[in-house]
Parts: structure tokens; C-alpha cells; sequence
């Protein structure tokens, strides 16, 4: 059996998986947000702290799940570090996944993509509240 | 909750069931179901063992469909002429089909759904918002497909009435020892299912319907996971809702079948209403046809089952005990090797009180990684919650992967499974 048959779970995801950057909370977020995918009940909260520039300063997440939900999580804060608010509306879902470096199928991606989906549900929350107080 | 096998008890439901005569060859059935000879990527042959969620199709009922669109293609009970006829003719003779193979004692007691998710909804709309009152209770249990449960939270809802559970026992049974207590003359209804689509068990529907019945109430059966493993009828025991779904039966998709007593069938109210299900129409309101054209409003699935009819038929030709005996046999074999892989839990009662179903974590791997690991090597497992939210809330877990088996599968594809499980963990870094 070759390894490219178990290609997702490379070093970089199952290193991410098994150390995970930033995982745990923040002692003030700004703001928080959670969800969950409803087929398999994956579920990921992103904690940001932000700064008067609206910079990221810290980003944290919480969650249970499969290895690539719980990877994706962590690259996301670890990438997510010193943007601005107004970068991180420009970030797409191609970048993300980009950013894992596997292949996903279709149905795995929903997986790859459960904390940037987080991230973007914070951020519209944030706009709609205009107020930096913590959303959902 | 635990829910795991207590060591089995030596109680085996299997002993009454012997082959017959023919000789059952899985090399031959397979040959049967085109699907299963495809190559995956990777040039993996594909090891289906997803059966629970849909069946695949042998080719005599491709066959019988396409007969269908080829030949008589048209509406039923409709126009006068001959492809009409015919094709009426041919669904007709699938009710009768569905009649025999289910025991129901008459033809009007067959009503053609979408499947059993909409015959359950049937249920629970036409009977239980028309008959449930403040106070009535209706007794279901936590293993329970949302399908046979969600729709009676609406209907207790919409009525007044309560939802009572009977507890499970911690290798995943109904625990019947609290019984007495549940079941009074407040009980109006047990919905139940014959066997759990997660779990593999196999539910006493005797005992359960005799005492429904001693109290008045009715039982409801969601028999989507036995109706294609087991024989089923209606009358022994006495059921009063039967629910089963086309596909999961080797059959088409978009078909099912809601069997009632015919005095419950007349009693309900529609729940789709237009044409075909009346009697009479007036500007202001309207009479109903008789059952079952009372419950089948427009344009039924006619071709689909008449598709279903001839997976019966395709089932009935290999036997329905044979195919539980292969299968049984199949599963302990499953049983035995996936338990013996380090970490592996396995859900529900031993393997004789049980379909041929495992749903099984992995210490150390994710569920939806274990599907994917499995998949990459051909082999078709499902991951999640299987629509038992509740269960699985029981059960402490987010998710489990699936396994189910049927006929058409070898010792080979359990190997296959249990391969990948090693496969898995070790991807996983596990010892
Ligand atoms: C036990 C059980 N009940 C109900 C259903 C729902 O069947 P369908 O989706 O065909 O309506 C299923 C299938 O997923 C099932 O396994």
C-alpha cells in the first residue's frame, strides 16, 4: 500500500493536528464565534484579540473533531496573526485550502474549511454589530 | 453510556432459520449488480459497505425499469389506452408484490410513498395531529432514526400530547423492564424500530405490539433497516404501521411503502391532497377516494415501483432467510476481526441480537478520518451520526463509522475493512 493513498494526512496536517498552534482561549477575546458542520458534528470556536489597528494580535481555537478540521484550525490562527480586519475579508476559501496543501475531496472539504467559515461568520458579525464586542 | 456487547449470552435468534435447499454462491449474486465490479482511483476494487444508507441495484431491476421507459411509459389510472393499461397493470401487480412480501392482508393496505421518511410523516400528520389529544402519550426510544422521531415531536407539538422514552440497557437494547411503568392508557402509540440503523439491533416487535395492544395504543414500525434483511409480516404480530423505504431494498430511489390497517388507513386524514386522492370536488371542499388513492395525491413513482416490485422478486429468488443466514455469518466474522484490532469499540448488543450492521470508533482516529483512509483504499463506509442525534448524544460521541453489510459482500470485503482500520491507525501514528 502506498502512502499517496493516505495523502491527506501528511506530516504538516498530522503535525498541526497533534501540536496544534494556539489551541485553547484567549483570557479577553474581542470576539469569538463557533460552529459546527451539522453531518458530522465537527465543531471549531476562533478567538481573536484585536488591536486599535485592527490588527489580529492573537487568534486562538477550541474544537473537537476530525484531523483535518482540527489542522485547518490551527494553520488558520497561525496564519491569521497580524492581518488586518480588512485583509481577512479578502481571504477566500481557495487560499485556505491552499494553505493546508493536501488534496480534499469534495465532502472533505467541508472539513478544511469549518474554521474559515468560523472566521468569515465572526467577521461579518462584527461589521453588522459594528461594535467590537463578542458575536454568536 | 457505554452500549457495548455484554459477552454474548448464547441466546441465538438465528437457530430457527435454516437454508434452503439451493446453495447460496456470493460470486454468482454479484454477479448481478454491475456496480460492484468497478475499479475506485488508485485502481482499488470497490468494497461497498454502505448498504444501511442505500442498497445497490441488482440488474433486474434496471432492467424492469427500463422496461418501463421503453415499452409503456404513461400514467397511471389515467387515459384510456393501451400504454396506460399496461403500465397500470404492471403497478398494481408491485402493490401485490409489497402485499405478499410484508403479509399485509389486503391490497388496499399497500400505500406507495416517496419513502419511509414520508410514510412516517404520513403517520404522524394524518393520524397523530387528528387523533392525539392534551395529555396522550406517545413512547418512542433514544435509538430512534430522526425520520421516526422528529415528526412525532411535531405532532405531540402540534397536539398537546407528550414523547416518553424507554431506556436503552448498556449494550444498546430497549430496556423492557420499566415497561409497566410506560406503557398505560395514556399510551396512544409506540413508534419503534424493528432494527436500529446504528446500533443493529433487532427490537422485539412481538412482545412490543402485544403490549401496545393490551393498552389500547397502536404500534408504529419503522422497518426501513429489517424489511431487507429479515422476513417481515404484519400480521403476526399485528402491527398497525409499517414503514419501509424502495431503495434500501435494492430497489429505486423515491419509492416507499406505508402499510396501515385498512380502518386506521380510512380513519387518517390525507396528508397531500390534489388529484387522484379524492372522491369528489366542489368549489368549497371535497370528498376522499378510498385508500390507498386517498394517500397517494398526484402523480405517484409509478415506475419506480414497479422497479420495487421487481427487487422483491429479485429478493424473494435468492430467499430471505438465506440472505440473513449469509449475512449473519458475515457479520460475526466482521465482529470478531474488527474487535480484535487494538482500540476498536464497537457499538450495540452482541453480534447474534443484531443485523449485520457495526458501527465502531477507533481509539485515536477520528471517524471522518477513518472513512477517508478507508475510502482510499475502496472502501465505502459511512462517518457520522447516521440521523440518531440522540443516540449518539447517549452515547458520548460526535460520530461513529458504519459499516453495514448485505449479500453481495465477501469475507474478502471484511478483511478489506479490517485492513484498513490497521491502515488507518497506523497513518495515525498509533501503536
Ligand atoms: C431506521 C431508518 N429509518 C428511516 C430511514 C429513512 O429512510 P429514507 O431516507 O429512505 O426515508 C432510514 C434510512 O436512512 C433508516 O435507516
Amino acid at each position: 500500500m502506498t502512502d499517496s493513498l493516505e495523502d491527506p494526512y501528511d506530516d504538516h496536517i498530522l503535525d498541526h493536528f497533534e501540536s496544534p498552534y494556539h489551541k485553547g482561549h484567549l483570557a479577553n477575546p474581542t470576539c469569538s464565534h463557533s460552529d459546527r458542520n451539522p453531518i458530522c458534528g465537527d465543531q471549531v470556536t476562533v478567538e481573536l484579540l484585536v488591536d486599535d489597528q485592527d490588527r489580529v494580535k492573537e487568534a486562538y481555537f477550541d474544537g473537537k473533531g476530525c484531523a483535518i478540521s482540527q489542522a485547518a484550525a490551527s494553520i488558520l490562527c497561525e496564519q491569521i496573526e497580524g492581518k488586518t480586519l480588512d485583509e481577512l475579508k479578502d481571504f477566500q476559501a481557495q487560499q485556505m485550502l491552499d494553505l493546508l496543501k493536501v488534496r480534499l475531496t469534495a465532502s472533505r472539504q467541508k472539513c478544511g474549511l469549518l474554521s474559515f467559515k468560523v472566521l468569515k461568520t465572526m467577521l461579518y458579525g462584527m461589521d453588522e454589530q459594528r461594535e467590537p464586542a463578542s458575536s454568536g | 453510556m457505554v452500549l457495548v456487547a455484554a459477552p454474548a449470552t448464547a441466546m441465538i435468534v438465528r437457530t430457527t432459520m435454516t437454508a434452503n435447499s439451493a446453495t447460496f454462491d456470493v460470486e454468482v449474486v454479484r454477479q448481478d449488480f454491475p456496480i460492484l465490479h468497478q475499479r475506485l482511483s488508485g485502481d482499488m476494487p470497490l468494497v461497498y459497505l454502505d448498504t444501511a444508507a442505500t442498497a445497490q441495484k441488482p440488474r433486474a431491476v434496471m432492467a424492469k425499469v427500463m422496461e418501463c421507459y421503453e415499452q409503456y411509459n404513461s400514467n397511471v389510472h389515467r387515459g384510456i389506452h393501451q400504454l396506460g393499461d399496461r403500465m397500470t397493470v404492471e403497478l398494481e401487480a408491485a402493490r401485490e408484490k409489497v402485499q405478499r412480501f410484508i403479509g399485509a392482508g389486503e391490497l388496499e393496505e399497500i400505500v406507495f410513498t416517496s419513502g419511509t421518511t414520508m410514510s412516517l410523516n404520513m403517520v404522524a400528520h394524518g393520524w397523530g395531529r387528528k387523533f392525539l389529544r392534551p395529555g396522550d402519550e406517545i413512547l418512542l426510544n433514544t435509538m430512534e432514526h430522526h425520520a421516526n422521531l422528529v415528526p412525532w415531536q411535531l405532532a405531540a407539538a402540534a397536539t398537546g400530547a407528550t414523547l416518553k422514552y424507554i431506556p436503552l440497557t448498556a449494550d444498546g437494547r430497549l430496556d423492557l423492564s420499566s415497561l409497566d411503568q410506560l406503557l398505560t392508557s395514556k399510551t396512544k402509540l409506540v413508534a419503534v424500530t424493528a432494527m436500529s440503523n446504528v446500533l443493529g439491533t433487532i427490537n422485539p416487535i412481538n412482545e412490543l405490539a402485544r403490549r401496545a395492544h393490551d393498552v389500547g395504543a397502536l404500534i408504529c414500525v419503522d422497518a426501513a433497516q429489517s424489511v431487507p434483511h429479515m422476513p417481515t409480516n404484519v400480521r403476526s404480530p399485528q402491527v398497525d404501521f409499517l414503514a419501509f423505504s424502495g431503495h434500501k431494498l435494492y430497489g429505486p430511489t423515491g419509492i416507499g411503502v406505508l402499510y396501515a390497517r385498512r380502518q386506521l388507513l380510512e380513519a387518517m386524514d390525507p396528508f397531500l391532497a390534489g388529484g387522484h386522492m379524492i372522491r369528489e370536488v366542489f368549489l368549497d371542499s371535497s370528498t376522499w377516494a378510498d385508500p390507498p388513492a386517498k394517500f397517494e395525491a398526484g402523480t405517484c413513482p409509478f415506475i419506480e415501483a414497479v422497479g420495487l416490485g421487481a427487487a422483491i422478486d429479485y429478493v424473494n429468488s435468492i430467499g430471505l432467510l438465506q440472505i440473513g443466514q449469509y449475512e449473519h455469518q458475515l457479520s460475526v466474522k466482521a465482529h470478531e476481526k474488527l474487535a480484535a484490532v487494538p482500540g476498536v469499540t464497537i457499538y450495540g448488543p452482541s453480534v447474534d441480537h443484531k443485523g449485520a450492521i457495526l458501527s465502531f470508533t477507533v481509539d485515536g482516529v477520528h471517524p471522518h478520518d477513518l472513512s477517508d483512509v478507508l475510502d482510499r483504499r475502496g472502501v465505502a463506509v459511512r462517518a457520522g451520526h447516521h440521523c440518531t442525534m440522540p443516540l449518539h448524544e447517549l452515547l458520548n460521541l460526535t460520530a461513529t463509522t458504519r459499516a453495514s453489510l448485505a449479500f453481495y459482500n465477501t469475507l474478502d470485503e471484511v478483511d478489506a475493512l479490517v485492513e484498513g482500520v490497521h491502515a488507518a491507525r497506523k497513518v495515525f501514528r498509533l501503536k
